[in-house]
């Protein structure tokens, strides 16, 4: 089941996936905004605002 | 049994994958957020649990680099190691260690001030390829089609605040198909082979650019190339990247060591993190 988590940015709820896992991004469906999730056990997700893609990301 | 520690910055599909896929083999395995790690000149080994080998795969290039000087420093097996990620993390190593070991590369020009740079460029003749030394996802690479958007260009990096862009590298563009190939490299042996095909409007091929892959054979030619290739800048799980030139073969333009393979775990059968699971327990072993 997916975790409903509020946006800090804009209010809007972001689903967290069931499978997803601790460090991943997910995204804010109505701002854009990109949040990693800092955090998850049952139904409590934790999320924190991901870091800003960096020049050297990637491969 | 054999404890496996996936390091990341950013849960990607890979990371994922890789840790399903030990689990799956019954390895141990734990997934590491580099960003929390804090390690000192007395740090000892026994300090942090990261088991037996580490698997570097941070997003950012000089994170993953230097976490995995200081994992080196402290008595960690690290795939890849610091010196592979240094000299594919610069494009200009990166050429110099493939023209070192004869392996067929792009000709490559390298000038250190845009004065220098310029009269390479216009003597050269376009079309002609401008890269940046450090970077990725093809993100400042320009085919420069006339002396007019060379000078604008150069000038460009002249204004940039990182002095690694004025560090000029000139490449011949070459004339290839319309896409490039990846090859994915584990150890000795090329797990994967894909095709990856420019996006529309796009000259670069990257999957991150909106890239298409396709399943590419593995010839006997492409598995000597990637192998030689690999072996040139020091070996491990690498993503080998080559062009198709009409009349030369192949020819290998980039070597990356933390290796992206969503695109080519799409379109191929192969147990791409499986392979990498495998590699690390083996390394482990020597």
């Amino acid at each position: 089941m997916k975790t409903k988590v509020e946006c800090q940015e804009c209010g809007a709820d972001i689903s967290v996936p069931e499978d997803a896992v601790t460090g991943e991004i997910v995204t804010c469906p109505d701002c854009g905004g990109d949040y990693e999730i800092a955090s998850k056990a049952a139904d409590k997700v934790e999320l924190k605002p991901a870091e800003t893609v960096g020049e050297d990301w990637g491969q | 049994m054999t404890q496996v520690c996936i390091i990341y910055d950013k849960v990607r599909f890979e990371e994922k994958a890789l840790y399903e896929k030990a689990q799956k083999k019954g390895v141990k395995a734990q997934i590491v957020d580099g960003k929390t790690l804090t390690i000192t000149t007395d740090s000892k080994k026994k300090d942090f649990a990261l088991g037996d080998v580490v698997l570097q795969r941070s997003v950012s290039h000089y994170r993953g680099l230097y976490l995995t000087a200081c994992l080196e420093f402290l008595g960690f097996k690290v795939i890849n190691k610091f010196q592979v990620g240094e000299t594919c993390g610069n494009k200009l190593i990166t050429s110099l260690a493939l023209a070192k070991n004869k392996v067929p590369t792009p000709k490559t020009q390298f000038a250190f001030a845009a004065e220098s740079a310029l009269e390479t460029i216009n003597k050269t003749g376009f079309p002609i390829v401008l890269k940046p030394i450090v970077g990725s996802w093809g993100r400042g690479v320009f085919p420069l089609r006339d002396s007019e958007v060379a000078s604008m260009i150069v000038e460009m990096r002249e204004e940039d605040d990182s002095p690694l862009s004025r560090i000029y590298y000139v490449q011949e563009m070459i004339n290839r198909p319309p896409r490039d190939i990846r090859c994915i490299v584990v150890g000795d042996q090329v797990v994967t082979a894909i095709y990856r095909y420019s996006a529309e409007n796009e000259w670069r091929t990257n999957v991150a650019r909106g890239g298409k892959a396709e399943l590419a054979p593995i010839t006997k030619e492409l598995e000597d190339l990637a192998l030689k290739a690999a072996k040139a800048v020091g070996g491990g799980i690498l993503g080998v990247d080559m062009m198709e030139d009409k009349e030369r073969g192949l020819i290998v333009h980039e070597v990356n060591n933390t290796v992206e393979f969503h695109g080519a775990s799409s379109v191929s059968k192969n147990d791409i993190p499986g392979a990498m699971i495998d590699y690390a327990v083996k390394v482990v072993k020597k």
